[in-house]
């Protein structure tokens, strides 16, 4: 940390230059006004009382919460990060869709894993709307603390069918300038759905949709188009 | 009991959003805007130091015979200010809240560039639930 902190670090209104000069990188931390805050401490972390998270049982931590705030901002960073290496809006898309890809097959295996040792006969759907059920409510409860809001089947086409959120935790601080409009950070939920469809064995391309509402400005459709060979078997069960 | 404009000053002493709400107040234009926002920073600073016994928050209520300006400072340097009648007696804690709504809709948007003028339609609905719509 021998570098002068980027400016946004810095928090002062009018910085002077002792406190801006790299050897006392504690400025980052310091406010213009009020009690001092001891930054001291913060190279060596106190011992914790309980084991981290990654200590804990699986099964003990299905209840616990990480902190909206951080994951907005978090997010918001990816987002940036991802935007300077993209050369278009479908490119950001499909980069979002991957990493969401990357999380939902992890979702999937602890969703299996945990149903296993709650039930005594666990079952696995090889049906698909009670898959898209269990999507809609149990990974949708898993991930985001709520169940989704509505689930529509296209009239149009016999392969797509929607998941619809009327204001999707993902994107709740997002505000997507007009030029490019048809960005949906959905995108990153629809790579969730895409793994966890994937991993039951029903190949599916996973997209997200802003379908605004004048009560929901934030509303999303994740569309799920379906392989034929997922509707092949699924006549064969009829 | 009125609430006439809100302003946003960056930490460098630049204008990154400002909405009138009510009428009341001259209309200014941009341009004039932008020049009062840097002096009230310049005088902001002056009044920071000004204080005889050690650090000092600066100005935080300037009256005046029609209207007061109430200015929140946040730790990091942004200031918030909001123009209201003399009778008015929440400012400080719609201030607070604009804060709230600043750093939601705001600094958690992927396509906000920090200290450039706040163009976020998040933040505009959160303004406007909030205040009021008024007129821009």
């Amino acid at each position: 940390m021998s570098a002068l902190p980027p400016s946004r670090f810095s928090v002062l209104s009018s910085p002077s230059p002792d406190l801006l000069s790299p050897t006392n990188s504690s400025t980052r931390f310091s406010l213009p006004s009020g009690p001092a805050i001891a930054t001291a401490t913060a190279g060596t972390p106190k011992p914790l009382s309980r084991p981290n998270i990654y200590d804990r049982p699986l099964n003990k931590i299905r209840t616990t919460e990480v902190s909206a705030s951080a994951f907005a901002f978090l997010f918001s960073e990816i987002v940036q990060y991802m935007q300077k290496r993209v050369s278009g809006i479908n490119d950001l898309e499909r980069r979002l869709n991957t990493l969401g890809y990357r999380i939902g097959t992890r979702v999937l295996e602890l969703m299996a894993w945990r149903a296993e040792s709650a039930s005594k006969a666990p079952k696995r759907d090889i049906r698909f709307l009670p898959v898209l059920m269990s999507i809609h409510t149990n990974v949708w409860k898993a991930v985001f603390g709520k169940p989704a809001d509505a689930i529509e089947k296209s009239v149009q086409n016999e392969d797509e069918y929607m998941i619809i959120d009327n204001d999707p935790v993902v994107t709740r601080s997002i505000s997507v300038p007009r030029d490019m409009s048809q960005l949906s950070c959905s995108s990153f939920t629809a790579g969730i759905v895409e793994a966890v469809l994937d991993g039951l064995g029903f190949p599916a391309r996973v997209t997200a949709h802003n379908t605004p509402v004048d009560d929901f400005p934030l509303r999303n459709t994740i569309l799920i188009k379906l392989e034929k060979s997922v509707l092949e078997r699924e006549e064969l069960f009829k | 009991m009125a609430i006439f404009g809100l302003w946003v000053i960056n930490k460098a002493g630049g204008l990154v959003y400002q909405r009138n709400f009510a009428d009341g107040l001259v209309q200014l234009t941009s341009n004039e805007y932008l020049v009062l926002a840097g002096t009230l920073h310049g005088i902001h600073a002056i009044t920071s130091r000004l204080s005889p016994t050690g650090t000092s928050s600066g100005a935080q209520v300037i009256e005046a015979e029609t209207f007061k300006m109430t200015i929140l400072l946040s730790p990091t340097g942004t200031k918030f200010v909001l123009l209201t009648s003399l009778a008015e007696t929440s400012a400080s804690t719609v201030l607070q809240k604009v804060y709230e709504a600043y750093a939601d809709a705001v600094m958690k948007n992927p396509f906000h560039t920090p200290e450039m003028p706040i163009r976020s339609e998040g933040f505009d609905t959160r303004i406007a639930a909030l205040i009021g719509t008024g007129h821009t």
